[in-house]
């Protein structure tokens, strides 16, 4: 597979020069549709994406203010969403981080040399993205539950891996593992090696020539991963909702919480901890909008 | 070539490889190769009752159908909606770019109470359908509908640079030698387009096969009716029934890995045509 695949990744900031909807006349008009073609389409991609992806992400917040301000900030300050606010927090803080450590190390290896098996490694790096969130959930019980390989030894010595932080951990990190390699390769294979290998023959070591040469050139697209990963890792659901056992105000994050809400009719409740993850996703969009011009004017400057 | 030498001459090659193989064994393979081996403690005439049994072939064909039929609406809408995008200039355009992106980014669960809550009978969609007589939330319909918002900024995001890149000449030249617009667009752009529309399809049908949190909230989860294979798993899980849930993970994890190479080989020829042609 190429490298195109697997997330919409970041869309190309150019755009083409196109044919204004009320320019008619001109050259333009020898290849371009006829004006009640044009109309029909633009109609359909605006009426499609409102039904299908606008209005849902609306009505979550119409939802969650249905009863009114107070009602929605009492919802929010409620010790069971406290809690999941907390261990959401958690989980993706520590496998952004492991992810984060591995994108850069993988990256490194990936992007900057030249070995046998590379398409394979990519592609086994993007494994997660193919395997349904609740089969990279069931992985981790069959590893570490009362019939799985460890769940035993585990028992015995009293370490309490799944249905606890340590398995929600571990299958936040799975899901969310290929978002910072895949974003950082292709960008470090485009930026080439010619930059460390000047500062390495001007004497410096290996690890100052990547603090001081290659991390400020792909500072933006790392933080573009990070960024990714975060958003997945805090929403994802299927993969922790197997691992967690859903304890309450132990083991249960924002969207287990959602789901325990939402099937107890406490829909103005539910809707309000979505509304907070909803509102991750849209910081999320316009961060990635802003990230993606850094990343284009960094190429650009890096061309020439 | 000396590349190879050249890209050599950088250090920590050994370390960030061998970090990387080790991590990526410990994290991803070692427990994807578990449910391998925990599949083979079945004998194959119980492996072959499990995912046989009535119950786990209508839950594999609802999540395989349904997902390939929503595919298969998202390839038509999204080619749509990436002309609109990247061809057209309308009020709202760069809004209605950046909304595609919601589906990926907005965490599953909140998507499906949702898209429930909208196609519900008293919902705002679900309301003005229920009228008509369609019930969409609880029905199979309901999957269908997560699934194709699930979907949809795959085909979008792939084909959009594809189209951003393709080059206005071909079209002029086409047109220059007195193709029609509908010529054009069936015998030029639509051959270029195709290997990154196949990928998009093939994203947006492994994503829907395996996609839980969006859907499960919409399905209504009728044994029979409206299971979808993720949740079959979860129910065997819960009701310790680790073998069976394992059958049907193995099951339908060959099988999105068959697709996805069947669709790469499809890809492939896609693309090695429109070079011979171009």
């Amino acid at each position: 597979m190429t490298m195109v695949a697997t997330t919409p990744l970041r869309r190309s900031g150019r755009d083409v020069a196109v044919p204004a909807l009320d320019a008619g006349a001109g050259r333009r008009a020898a290849h371009t549709e006829p004006a009640w073609v044009r109309l029909v389409i633009i109609g359909f991609a605006i009426a499609f994406l409102t039904v299908f992806v606008g209005l849902p992400l609306i009505l979550v917040f119409s939802e969650a203010l249905s009863k009114g301000i107070a009602f929605y900030l009492s919802a929010l300050a409620d010790s069971e969403a406290l809690a999941a606010i907390q261990l959401t927090l958690i989980a993706a803080g520590i496998s952004v981080g492991l992810n984060l450590v591995f994108g850069v190390i993988a990256a490194w290896a990936i992007a900057k040399f030249d070995f046998p098996g590379k398409t394979l490694l990519i592609t086994l790096i993007d494994l997660p993205f193919s395997v349904s969130p609740v089969i990279s959930g069931l992985v981790f019980v069959l590893l570490f539950g009362a019939q799985g390989w460890f769940g035993p030894w585990l028992m015995a010595h009293g370490v309490q891996i799944l249905f606890a932080v340590p398995a929600i951990v571990l299958a936040t990190t799975f899901v969310t593992f290929p978002f910072v390699a895949r974003e950082l390769i292709p960008l470090m294979q485009e930026q080439g090696q010619q930059e460390e290998e000047a500062a390495i023959s001007l004497g410096a070591g290996g690890w100052t020539t990547f603090w001081r040469v290659t991390l400020p050139n792909i500072k933006w697209g790392l933080l573009y991963g990070v960024l990714l990963c975060n958003a997945r890792a805090m929403g994802e659901f299927g993969a922790v909702s197997v691992v967690s056992g859903h304890i309450r105000g132990e083991t249960n994050t924002m969207p287990l919480l959602v789901e325990i809400l939402y099937n107890e009719y406490q829909m103005v409740a539910a809707f309000a901890v979505a509304s907070l993850l909803a509102l991750l996703a849209l910081v999320t969009l316009i961060a990635k909008t802003v990230l993606e011009g850094r990343i284009e004017q960094g190429l650009q400057h890096h061309d020439h | 070539m000396s590349t190879l030498s050249r890209k050599r001459s950088l250090p920590g090659f050994g370390l960030t490889m061998g970090l990387t193989i080790l991590w990526l064994s410990l994290m991803i393979l070692i427990p994807l190769a578990g449910l391998f081996v925990k599949t083979a403690e079945l004998s194959p005439s119980a492996f072959w009752a499990t995912v046989t049994a009535p119950r786990t072939l209508h839950a594999l064909q609802v999540s395989f159908g349904l997902a390939f039929a929503a595919a298969c609406i998202n390839l038509v809408a999204g080619l749509v909606i990436v002309w609109a995008l990247v061809r057209y200039r309308f009020p709202g355009r760069r809004i209605f770019d950046a909304v595609v992106d919601i589906p990926f980014a907005l965490p599953t669960a909140v998507a499906g109470i949702a898209l429930t809550t909208l196609f519900a009978q008293k919902g705002w969609l679900g309301a003005p359908l229920a009228a008509l007589g369609i019930k969409v939330a609880f029905t199979p319909l309901g999957i269908f509908i997560a699934m194709i918002f699930i979907g949809i900024p795959f085909v979008v995001r792939t084909v959009q640079p594809v189209l951003i890149d393709l080059d206005v000449e071909l079209e002029e030249a086409a047109e220059c030698l007195g193709a029609s617009r509908w010529q054009t667009i069936r015998r030029v752009i639509l051959p270029s387009l195709a290997p990154a529309v196949l990928t998009g399809f093939a994203l947006a049908f492994a994503r829907a096969v395996g996609e839980y949190g969006s859907v499960i909230f919409i399905a209504g989860n009728l044994p029979n009716v409206s299971e979808i294979a993720p949740l079959l798993i979860v129910i065997r899980l819960s009701e310790f029934r680790y073998a069976d849930a394992t059958a049907i993970a193995v099951v339908m994890l060959i099988f999105s890995f068959i697709i996805i190479f069947i669709l790469n080989r499809l890809q492939h020829w896609a693309q090695t045509r429109s070079l011979a042609a171009a």
